[in-house]
Order: structure tokens, then C-alpha cells, then sequence
């Protein structure tokens, strides 16, 4: 090899090199502004949300607009809270959790013990199919379920069965997934004994996999935690706290919504916000950190 | 053994709850928008037409099959790189670094925000710049709401692909790197190769989540009910539209709604299928 070769490769080799330091500088950027929004976001609900947030803002019910309206002209901290929407939410996330964990888990066990049959490979594909539709089909579904035929107007319980809807293909996933991972030889065993088969299902296989079963259940609350859309087919809102779960019933984000749309209610939608966000990360974090003990 | 049967009863009537609960859901939607198929016929899906004056009503859904279409295409776009780029840096790069733990737990929370408060971070914060930079004069449009989708889908392209950037056979680098390759040769050579299917199904389905956005649309998009003349222009969406004229609907209008609402169902369900059937065939 002459010199002048010699040279030549060194200068591809060197290019190759700073092409290679290039891209992973850009690589390191766009991932860079990939998360920037998040800090973005938290920090923008914080700066203007946290000076709301009291214990009246957890306890007392909404203002109506007009005394929004007097607050702001007189420069004071509007009064009230979202009391209404709290309760609303709970009711609502506890109503939909008590339909679709049990279905949901009975559906995951059911899925796991019979794999490869024809009933379960379909139940599955129908299962993906429902985890994949809008949130705001299942608000019109509910719709034409609950409000129209059921409590015959706009009521909490259809905004829990479009929540519950939404949940249950979570489930159902987290169920199936987490007890593939439950070694055989424990059901064995536990049959071998001769015992019963529910017994194996309530002793064995729910206690065992309990973990990662709830991680499911956790991360399925904290994605309805936050739904907008459905509720406003099916909850529509109040102004009151409600407990009666076939009456137009508020929820968090409802309540952010017609903040939203009322001028006078501006200032309160950045602590609304902040709560609802607060939440429903906790509840995120929670599930994952729940998730990566039990790995 | 009687009880035996009695579990395994229990355990396929769940499974049959789900399917008499995704029958239903089609039944409802199809006969619900019966009524406006009827007035309309196919016409429904074609027409830009969207009129709810009584006496004249008529109601066309191609202005937001056009809008859910555009905006969700140009969210993908923008989202490409960024998604990209994170799950190299997650899965390739920095893989198993604590670098790589606290991005990866930051991409995840950016899946957890609801959508309205992405709605009102665009609203207040996007919007506004959008005006400076002179995009519209509201900053509403197709491109504030795209860039929000896009913000809103990266976690679940990323999440994917870089599960299966991750899985690719670590002696196929070592051989590669053997050859004298560098890092960005091996990833061209070898890891993409190996993954893309995957990551392709991560974006297909991405994009399935983007067209079923509501709240965080609604607020940026304009809800004008026409094709958008360009992507600074504003439009509606199919989600958008059934959100915000839901409240005052009867009838024959009520009828269209529903009718969007099972368009919409049919073709994230597809665009889902498509992105299951690849992910299926990799395995």
C-alpha cells in the first residue's frame, strides 16, 4: 500500500468517524425535545396553578359564573373548588373499576388457560379491537346504551360504562400477560394435590400474579382518570356534588372543560389541571415502579 | 369435577361478555346512522356539505374524514424523528443506561397526560407562537393540533419500536463492529434491518391513536366544518365534530353524528389491525 493510498483511507475512516459523532449528537437532541414537553407542561401547571390549590379548593363545589365574574373585578381569588368534580370523578372511576375488573380478569384468566383455541384467539383479536377504539365511540355507545335506555338521561353510571369499556381490554391484557409468566409447575402442583379448580384459579393463580394484575388495573384508572370526551356524551356535568349515580354527575375534566369556556372561570382551570395531572402521574408511577419490583 | 365445570363455565362467559359487548357496539352505531345513510346514501361520505338549518338540513362528513386524515398523517410526520431518534437513544445508544431509565420514565409519563390538559398547554403556550410565527391569525389550524398530536402519539411509537430495537441478536453487531463498522453502520446495517417491521407497526399504530384524539383537537384545530384549504388552515375532525355538536343533536343530525362516530370506529379499526397483523407476522 503506497502512501497516498494509505492517506485516502484515513480520510474515509475519519469521515465515517464525524458522521458517526453527528448522528449521535442529533440522536441526543431530538430525544432532547422529545421530553421537553413534559417538562414544559408540568412546569406551565405549576407556575399558574399552585396558588389556587387550598383545602376550600378540595371541599367546596363550583362558583357560578357570576360570582367568578365579581371575584375577578374585585381582584380576589375567586372562590369555590371542584368538590363536585372529585366526587363525580370517584364515583364514577370506582363504578366503572367494579364492572370491568372482574370481567376483565375473569376474561385474562380465561384467555391464559385456553391458548390456541379458536373461541380465546378470537375473544383476544376482539379484545385488541376495543382497546383500540376512540374514547369518544365509546362516550356515543354509552350513550345509546345507558342515557337513552337505561336511566333514561345524562347520568353517572353511562359515564362509567363508557369508562369500564375503555378499562376492560387493559385488563384483560395485563391478566393474560402476567399469568404467562406464573411458572406451570405451581398450577401442577397445586392440581396434582387434588384441588378443586377454582380453588387453584383464588389461590394460586389471582394470589401470585396479584402484582402484576394490579399494575393493569392501576395504569387502566390512571388512563380514565383523565378522559374528557366520553363523559361529555354521558355525565354531561353539575354544579352540585351528586351521589346518585343515575343524575347528571361532574367529573375533574369535565369541570376543566367548562373552565375553559367560561371567561370568567380562566384562573381556576391551571389548579383543575394541576390536580388531575398530579394524580393520575402518582397513579402512573406507582404502577411502574409496582411493575419493575415484581420483574 | 361438577364444580370444575362450573369455573370453566364462569371463565367463558367473561369471554362472551366481551364479544355480545363489541357486537353491540357495532349493532348500535349501525343502526343508529341507518337514518342518515338512508337520507344520504353514500353520498354522506363524499359530500363537504354540512348544514344543520332545519328544513334544509344535510350533513356530509368528508370536511372531517378530511381533517382526522390530514391531521393525524401530518402528526406521524412530525412525530417520525422525534420517536425515532428516542428509541434509538433508548434501545441502542444509551440501552441499559440509568440515562436511558429516566428517559424512558419520562416518555411514559408524556402518555399519561390527559388530553385536555395537552389541549390547554396548546392552547395557551402553542397557540400563541404559532401566531408570532405567523401562522394564522388565531394560531388555530390543522398544523397547532398536528403538532400536539404528535407530541401526544410519540410514547407509543417509541415504547414499540424500542422494544424490538432492543431485541435485535447482540452478536449480529459484534460482527459488524468486528468488521471495523461504526456505531451509525451497525444501526443501518443491522439493527434496522432486523427491527423495521416492528417499528413500522409502532407507528401504524401510533397513528391509530391519533385519529381517535378528541378533547386536545377540539380546542386547536378551529372547528370550521370544511376541508382544510391548507395545513395552516383550520378544519374539523371526526372526534372533534361528534364532541362539540353532540350537545344540541336530534334526529337526523344526531343520526350523522353517530354515522362519523362508526366511520371512525371502522377505520382506527383497521389501521389497528393492520398494525397487529405486522407485529404478528414478526413473530
Amino acid at each position: 500500500m503506497n502512501t497516498t493510498e494509505n492517506i485516502r483511507l484515513q480520510d474515509t475512516s475519519k469521515g465515517r468517524q464525524l458522521k458517526d459523532k453527528l448522528i449521535l449528537g442529533l440522536v441526543i437532541l431530538l430525544s432532547l425535545i422529545t421530553i421537553s414537553p413534559i417538562v414544559l407542561i408540568i412546569g406551565k401547571l405549576v407556575a399558574k396553578g399552585y396558588r389556587q390549590i387550598s383545602l376550600e379548593f378540595l371541599i367546596k363545589n363550583t362558583p357560578d359564573t357570576y360570582t367568578a365574574m365579581t371575584a375577578l373585578a374585585n381582584g380576589e381569588r375567586i372562590p369555590g373548588g371542584i368538590a363536585n368534580g372529585i366526587v363525580g370523578t370517584l364515583i364514577m372511576v370506582v363504578l366503572a373499576s367494579a364492572i370491568a375488573i372482574p370481567v376483565g380478569i375473569i376474561v385474562g384468566i380465561f384467555l391464559y388457560e385456553n391458548p390456541g383455541k379458536r373461541l380465546a384467539n378470537f375473544t383476544r383479536s376482539l379484545s385488541d379491537v376495543l382497546q383500540g377504539v376512540p374514547s369518544i365511540v365509546l362516550g356515543l355507545i354509552s350513550y345509546l346504551w345507558v342515557v337513552k335506555h337505561v336511566t333514561n338521561g345524562y347520568s353517572a353510571l353511562a359515564g362509567a360504562v363508557s369508562l369500564a369499556i375503555m378499562m376492560l381490554p387493559m385488563i384483560v391484557r395485563s391478566t393474560e400477560e402476567t399469568l404467562k409468566m406464573i411458572p406451570n409447575t405451581l398450577k401442577e402442583a397445586a392440581l396434582a394435590l387434588g384441588t378443586p379448580y377454582h380453588k387453584v384459579i383464588l389461590r394460586v393463580l389471582i394470589p401470585t400474579g396479584f402484582s402484576g394484575m394490579f399494575t393493569g388495573i392501576l395504569l387502566g384508572i390512571s388512563r380514565v382518570l383523565g378522559e374528557t370526551a366520553p363523559l361529555m356524551l354521558t355525565a354531561l356535568g353539575s354544579s352540585m356534588i351528586n351521589l346518585d349515580i343515575s343524575k347528571p354527575t361532574s367529573a375533574v375534566p369535565l369541570l376543566i372543560w367548562e373552565f375553559y369556556n367560561d371567561p370568567n372561570m380562566i384562573d381556576l382551570i391551571w389548579s383543575s389541571s394541576l390536580m388531575l395531572m398530579a394524580i393520575v402521574l402518582i397513579l402512573n408511577l406507582i404502577s411502574k415502579q409496582i411493575a419493575k419490583k415484581t420483574k | 369435577m361438577n364444580s370444575d365445570k362450573i369455573t370453566k363455565l364462569v371463565l367463558s362467559l367473561g369471554s362472551f361478555i366481551l364479544i355480545i359487548v363489541a357486537a353491540g357496539m357495532v349493532y348500535s352505531l349501525v343502526v343508529g346512522s341507518i337514518p342518515a345513510f338512508k337520507t344520504f346514501g353514500f353520498q354522506f361520505i363524499f359530500s363537504n356539505n354540512w348544514d344543520p338549518t332545519s328544513g334544509k338540513e344535510n350533513y356530509g362528513a368528508l370536511p372531517f374524514i378530511a381533517g382526522t386524515l390530514i391531521s393525524s398523517i401530518l402528526a406521524l410526520l412530525i412525530s417520525l424523528p422525534l420517536s425515532f431518534s428516542t428509541s434509538l437513544f433508548l434501545g441502542e445508544y444509551f440501552k441499559g443506561t440509568r440515562v436511558a431509565r429516566i428517559l424512558s420514565t419520562l416518555v411514559d409519563l408524556l402518555a399519561g397526560i390527559p388530553s385536555i390538559v395537552y389541549g390547554l398547554w396548546g392552547f395557551y403556550v402553542l397557540r400563541p407562537l404559532m401566531i408570532e410565527l405567523g401562522i394564522g391569525s388565531q394560531g388555530f389550524g390543522v398544523f397547532t393540533a398536528s403538532v400536539i398530536l404528535a407530541i401526544m402519539i410519540i410514547p407509543y411509537a417509541t415504547s414499540l419500536s424500542n422494544e424490538i430495537i432492543s431485541m435485535v441478536p447482540n452478536d449480529l453487531k459484534e460482527a459488524a463492529y468486528s468488521l471495523g463498522a461504526t456505531r451509525l453502520e451497525v444501526i443501518q446495517t443491522v439493527t434496522i434491518p432486523n427491527a423495521h417491521s416492528g417499528i413500522i407497526a409502532g407507528y401504524i399504530l401510533s397513528f391509530g391513536r391519533a385519529l381517535g384524539e378528541t378533547m386536545a383537537v377540539t380546542m386547536l384545530i378551529g372547528n370550521s366544518n370544511k376541508v382544510p384549504d391548507s395545513l395552516f388552515g383550520t378544519g374539523n375532525s371526526m372526534a372533534s365534530v361528534i364532541a362539540n355538536q353532540f350537545g344540541e343533536a336530534d334526529g337526523l343530525k344526531l343520526s350523522a353524528l353517530i354515522a362519523i362516530g362508526l366511520l371512525l370506529f371502522v377505520i382506527t379499526a383497521l389501521v389497528n389491525a393492520l398494525g397487529k397483523l405486522i407485529i404478528k407476522k414478526m413473530q
